[in-house]
């Protein structure tokens, strides 16, 4: 099962490195993992989507706690959380399949943001779900490029992370 | 009062009451040295190799359960203490090791003897610092040694950079520190105590099972009053050993791999196993899906990660073990009113103990001929001080000192547990001596993990540290060899050390004294002797060379599938 972990960590030199040497030492697996300062200075957060049962994911969230430079641990895991991502994806887009292209941007809330005769380039964000599904469509299209942010997440109500 | 980095690493020793440090120089910490020089308060000792005082640091930890204090150059020096440190990681020993670094221009620049020894010590340390400006130093090092000291203990590696030694600065020592990523919870909750103490008064086949966390959680006490009081059987693993006195009738002795088979079938039979400071390792549980098929599990640990990663508990309480066992002797002692209950109630298991203790005891065949190994490791008890400090090597000689020395006490059996690290013995004994300078150190070793370290004998003369060195020869990498024979149908590739050495002679040119024996009725004489001599004395003895450790769960069986004789 896939779970969703927001991790509120020292923004110290390393800090990066020791959280992805404990997912590669244990045999965790990372599906995505993003990384950024937030509002408070000297603190970043790590979004991190891992797969396991529930005792994996008990050992996963125990080991982040025990580093040091780890302040807090947050399992999402229950549609507790909202999550987004974004995508940037680069189409082959020619004759017939250039209206294609535009209906499913229009239909997904999309946006353009590169065009050439041959292609568009398309941002696209949303619930990881539906990054994946706006894919979908795309992909027989000739999907030629893509990058994607990996998710991130953020607690669901009006109580920040401290409570 | 301004200083430079090198005085203020020195002033921060000194605050956090080391006296003794192992430490090996080099370029980038010619500087620390040089400091050092005319730095009365700590005594510098200095190995012949960073690995082996990187293992004295471990040994004098173990020995003291203070800090252990290593100190190495960059580059070749760092990587040299890797061993120890990842020895002391497995096995939870507070250590600090202060590496010098290449200055902090030069980082990353593959400049002379630079090594990112932090990055290959993240996954065996439990934290590590690079300081990269000398205002920093003071605080960092109180970070280090309370991390290091506090929760599970563990090792912390500081590296220092040559330009941050010689910067200047007021010191200025912090009274208290603060990291809000590191809370360890050390007072077990109370309503979990209950529990335990009711789910163990409703059991019928109790077992304690102590690991190391006991030791180093200085609770054999705690613990010792706790079985006493409710008679209960108490195993313990080759880490727990010493924490729960082995001449006790409770006790099973050690469980596991080349346990006794009473703790094994005790461990196999029980309805509610006490698991205290341990970490179900696959060395003690073999097979993990038939270990303990009718046990309720409660598990006490400092350290929330050891729960439920190997096996299911049914009842987990986190927090210091002194505490939480402090707790349960008051929690049980209010419970007076079920004891006789109770010991009713178990009556029938202790008889069921015995009977498999007078079955199959640990035991060897004796012989007139050769010298049984076994037979050297009860002399050695029988003739050593009641406080003398075992330190084993790793192999064959380990599991018979676990099996034959009987342990009554903590903190007197120093062995390489987690890692399993040959070359550990020589170097922790010397640790241990320079911490207890008039108690007997004994260190046991293989022919083969005894020259691994074997320069250090150098040290022990030098130091004066009278440490008795007890080589059992067998001429064999003899560990591996007896997994060749029973399972690899006696084909001994590479385990026989063809090259017999003059052990005696090895002594004399470090100028300590020699002894060595292959008859029997020399033992105990040799034993005298060496105990008697004031200085470090090897006294060897040529062993049954293809004798077993016995009995023996082979890799992957169930503990109630023990080889009794093969
Ligand atoms: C550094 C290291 N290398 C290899 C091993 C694997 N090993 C475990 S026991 C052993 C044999 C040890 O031989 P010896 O020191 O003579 O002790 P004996 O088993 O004969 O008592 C070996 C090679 C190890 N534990 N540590
Ligand atoms: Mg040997």
């Amino acid at each position: 099962m896939q779970h969703t972990i927001s991790v509120l960590v020292e923004n110290e030199f390393g800090v990066l490195a020791r959280v992805s040497s404990l997912f590669s030492g244990r045999g965790f697996n990372i599906d995505s993992l993003t990384v950024a300062p937030t509002n408070e200075e000297g603190l970043s957060r790590m979004t991190i989507v891992t797969r396991g049962d529930e005792n994996i994911l008990e050992q996963i969230t125990k080991q982040l706690n025990k580093l040091i430079d780890i302040i807090k641990v947050i399992d999402f895991t229950g549609g507790v959380a909202v999550e987004r991502e974004m995508a940037l994806v680069k189409v082959t887009a020619e004759d017939e399949s250039r209206a294609e292209v535009l209906r499913i941007v229009d239909i997904f809330r999309a946006k353009i943001i590169d065009v050439t005769p041959k292609s568009y380039t398309i941002e696209a964000t949303g619930s990881p779900q539906k990054i994946d599904a706006i894919l979908e469509l795309l992909r027989p299209l000739g999907l030629k490029e893509l990058v994607r942010t990996g998710a991130v997440a953020i607690g669901r109500g009006a109580k920040g992370w401290k409570g | 009062m301004k200083m430079n980095g090198a005085r203020i690493l020195l002033e921060c020793l000194k605050r956090e009451g080391v006296d003794t440090v192992f430490g090996y120089p080099g370029g980038t910490v010619i500087n620390l040295y040089d400091e050092l020089f005319n730095f009365k308060d700590i005594r510098h000792i200095l190995p012949r190799h960073e690995q082996a005082g990187t293992h004295a640091a471990d040994g004098y930890a173990r020995a003291t359960g203070k800090v252990g204090v290593a100190i190495a150059t960059s580059g070749p020096g760092a990587t040299n203490t890797v061993t120890g440190i990842a020895t002391a990681y497995m096995d939870s020993i507070p250590m600090v090791i202060i590496t010098g670094q290449v200055p902090t221009a030069l980082i990353g620049n593959d400049a002379f003897q630079e090594v990112d020894i932090i990055g290959i010590t993240r996954p065996c340390t439990k934290h590590n610092f690079l300081i990269k400006d000398v205002n920093d130093i003071a605080t960092i090092m109180k970070k280090a040694f309370y991390i290091a000291r506090s929760g599970r203990p563990g090792p912390v590696l500081v590296d220092l950079p040559k330009d941050v030694q010689i910067a200047q600065t007021e010191f200025v020592y912090p009274e208290t520190i603060e990291i809000r990523g590191y809370k360890p919870n050390l007072t077990g909750h109370p309503r979990q105590v209950e529990k335990a103490v009711a789910m163990l008064l409703a059991a019928h086949r109790p077992v304690v099972y102590v690991g190391g966390g006991v030791v180093l959680g200085n609770a054999s006490d705690e613990l010792t009053t706790l079985a006493r009081m409710l008679s209960l059987p108490v195993t313990t693993t080759l880490m727990g050993l010493g924490a729960f006195p082995e001449n006790d009738p409770l006790s099973l002795g050690m469980l596991g791999m080349h346990g006794a088979y009473c703790a094994n079938m005790a461990m196999t039979h029980s309805d509610l196993i006490v698991a205290v400071g341990a970490r179900f390792d696959d060395r003690v549980t073999g097979k993990i899906a038939t270990f303990a098929p009718h046990a309720k599990i409660i598990h006490i640990d400092v350290d929330p990660t050891s729960i439920k990663k190997n096996v299911r508990v049914d009842l987990p309480i986190v927090g210091d073990v002194k505490d939480v066992l402090a707790k349960m002797i008051k929690q049980a002692d209010k419970s007076r009113d079920k004891a006789a209950d109770f010991a009713a109630a178990i009556a029938s298991w202790h008889e069921d103990i015995a009977g498999w203790k007078a079955k199959h005891p640990i035991a060897y065949k004796q012989s007139s001929t050769a010298i049984k190994p076994q037979f050297v490791i009860q002399k050695l008890r029988e003739l050593s001080d009641e406080d003398a400090i075992i330190a084993t090597d790793v192999g064959q000689h380990q599991m018979w000192t676990a099996q034959f020395f009987q342990f009554n006490r903590p903190r007197t059996l120093l062995s390489s547990g987690g890692l399993g690290t040959m070359g550990y013995g020589l170097p922790a004994a010397m640790g241990a001596q320079a911490a207890f300078p008039k108690r007997q150190v004994i260190t046991i070793c293989g022919d083969g993990g005894v020259q691994m370290n074997i320069q250090e004998l150098a040290t022990l003369v030098q130091n004066r540290l009278p440490v008795k060195i007890v080589i059992l020869n067998n001429n064999f990498l003899g560990m591996v060899r007896q997994w060749q024979e029973l399972f690899f149908d006696k084909r001994y590739s590479q385990t026989c050390m063809e090259l017999p050495i003059d052990f005696v002679k090895l002594a004399e040119a470090y100028g300590a004294k020699g002894f060595s024996t292959a008859k029997p009725g020399e033992v105990e004489k040799i034993i005298k002797q060496g105990f008697k001599h004031p200085g470090p004395v090897i006294m060897e003895f040529k062993i049954a060379r293809e004798e077993k450790v016995l009995p023996m769960v082979p890799a992957g069986a169930s503990l109630n599938e023990m080889v009794l004789n093969a």
